[in-house]
């Protein structure tokens, strides 16, 4: 829609991150190109959360680079991300998706038609009005889901959206995520979900204590894991 | 006994200086916490967001003006208008305009302090979410002002309360000139001193009923806040 240069391929380049003395990612080298979902699975603690700040451009990294579509210092119109608690402003349902909207440069004419669109996207017309804080946990992911779309994002960065959701909020909130992938929009996804692994993911990014321990397509991720601490993981052991 | 059932009977009455007596202090009051919101909430958003040396200092400061002793106040704003201060060519001193600067000195510590405090509150949840959807300064500023609506009404009411129930500021730099600066705390020091205590009671009644309608709408708001907004 907008001439924005692309934010793809994301690329991070030796990229290490540290707090404290402590290291939170080591040395990872990643690409990711447009297509089917990345799913970025571990254990707690593994790095999940800091790899999607880094993708987002929230953190900057210790040590190497991170790019989006070759520049590293690319304005985020292009990209958006969904916290695992996301924040819901002190506004209606339909405000905080028109709040969105405004930050993307969505002109005030359109704002309340594509309100209503993204709201219908989610399942949530009918609750417009309602206060955002007001909604319930899954109400208040599909909400947070309606506010990063409104930016049209190219990569749409998650960080475990149903991991405190029972089973019928996860499925709507996937059958969002999967909608949105069908529709071009790559995303990048953190879970220890392996059912959520085998339903979304296209590759599978396996990070165990701040290192790319394993990547492959989901489908050998999870029948032919080629490391011993993913074999683990698949079978249901515990990695620490 | 006698000078309660007088009291009422001033009110009831329509009394018309008592009435000009509340309005005075009103005006005054409002004037003084609109002066107050007008410096304060900028001034209180600034301190929340922005960092820079010596702002612990600042707040520090700030949060200990809000218990500032109104006779200091006072006393500060009298020496600065009366005839041989800085300000003294102004001839502003006993004059409702002193009342409404030395009132607006004593709130605008608790309009700001309680400001940041919200808005420093409201950043720490909001930060994120809003730096990722790429908001900018004053995108921010307003936003949180906004979202911290519900809070900054309150203090406002706080500030309102805090100038309509002092009488030390008001009786240095307005003087009780009789039908000019008299105002309802003036007034009762004054007429209690006298033994006209059917005027004070009368005006003392006043003052409590608007300092709680003040509270009760304090409280309206939080209850319809926290219904509406969450």
């Amino acid at each position: 829609m907008r001439a924005a240069p692309s934010d793809l391929p994301l690329v991070l380049d030796g990229v290490s991150l540290a707090a404290g003395g402590t290291t939170i990612l080591d040395r990872l080298n990643l690409t990711i190109m447009p297509g089917a979902p990345t799913l970025i699975v571990g254990p707690n603690g593994s790095g999940k959360t800091s790899l999607l700040r880094l993708c987002m451009g929230l953190a900057a990294p210790s040590k190497g680079t991170v790019s989006w579509g070759g520049r590293t210092h690319l304005p985020q119109t292009r990209r958006a991300i969904v916290f695992q608690k996301p924040v819901m402003l002190r506004r209606s349902a339909a405000a905080n998706v028109a709040y969105g909207l405004a930050q993307a440069g969505c002109p005030r004419a359109l704002r309340a038609r594509r309100t209503e669109e993204l709201l219908d996207r989610v399942g949530l017309l009918a609750l417009a009005s309602r206060p955002a804080r007001r909604l319930s946990g899954g109400e208040q992911q599909r909400l947070a889901l309606a506010r990063a779309l409104a930016r049209e994002p190219e990569i749409l960065l998650l960080d475990e959206p149903t991991a405190s959701l029972d089973p019928a909020a996860t499925r709507f909130v996937e059958e969002i995520i999967l909608a949105a992938a069908q529709s071009g929009t790559k995303i990048v996804m953190a879970s220890h979900d392996l059912g959520q692994v085998r339903r979304l993911a296209g590759d599978v990014l396996f990070l165990v204590r701040g290192r790319i321990c394993e990547r492959a397509d989901a489908a050998d991720f999870l029948d032919r894991p080629a490391t011993p601490e993913a074999a683990a993981f698949v079978q249901g052991e515990l990695v620490i | 006994m006698s000078e309660t059932v007088s009291a009422w009977q001033l009110i009831a009455s329509g009394d018309a200086t008592l009435f000009s007596i509340v309005r005075l202090s009103l005006s005054v009051s409002m004037a003084a916490a609109t002066i107050a919101v007008i410096v304060g909430l900028p001034l209180g958003a600034f301190l929340a967001l922005a960092r820079f040396p010596g702002r612990s200092a600042i707040v520090v400061v700030l949060n200990g003006f809000m218990g500032l002793p109104p006779v200091v106040v006072g006393l500060t704003v009298y020496l600065l208008l009366s005839r041989s201060g800085p300000l003294g060519e102004l001839g502003l001193l006993f004059t409702p305009a002193a009342m409404v600067i030395a009132q607006s000195l004593l709130v605008l510590p608790i309009i700001a302090a309680l400001t940041r405090q919200t808005i420093e509150d409201l950043w720490l949840e909001y930060r994120e979410e809003l730096t990722a959807m790429g908001v900018g300064p004053a995108g921010q500023v307003a936003t949180l002002l906004w979202d911290g609506r519900f809070s900054l009404v309150t203090a406002l009411l706080a500030g309102f309360g805090r100038a309509a129930a002092e009488v030390g500021t008001v009786m240095i730099v307005g003087g009780n000139i009789d039908g000019f600066t008299r105002t309802m705390t003036t007034t009762i020091a004054l007429e209690t001193s006298k033994g006209n205590l059917p005027l004070a009671m009368g005006l003392g009644l006043v003052l409590i009923v608007l300092i709680l309608l003040i509270n009760a709408a304090a409280w309206g708001v939080r209850l319809w806040s926290e219904r509406r907004a969450g």
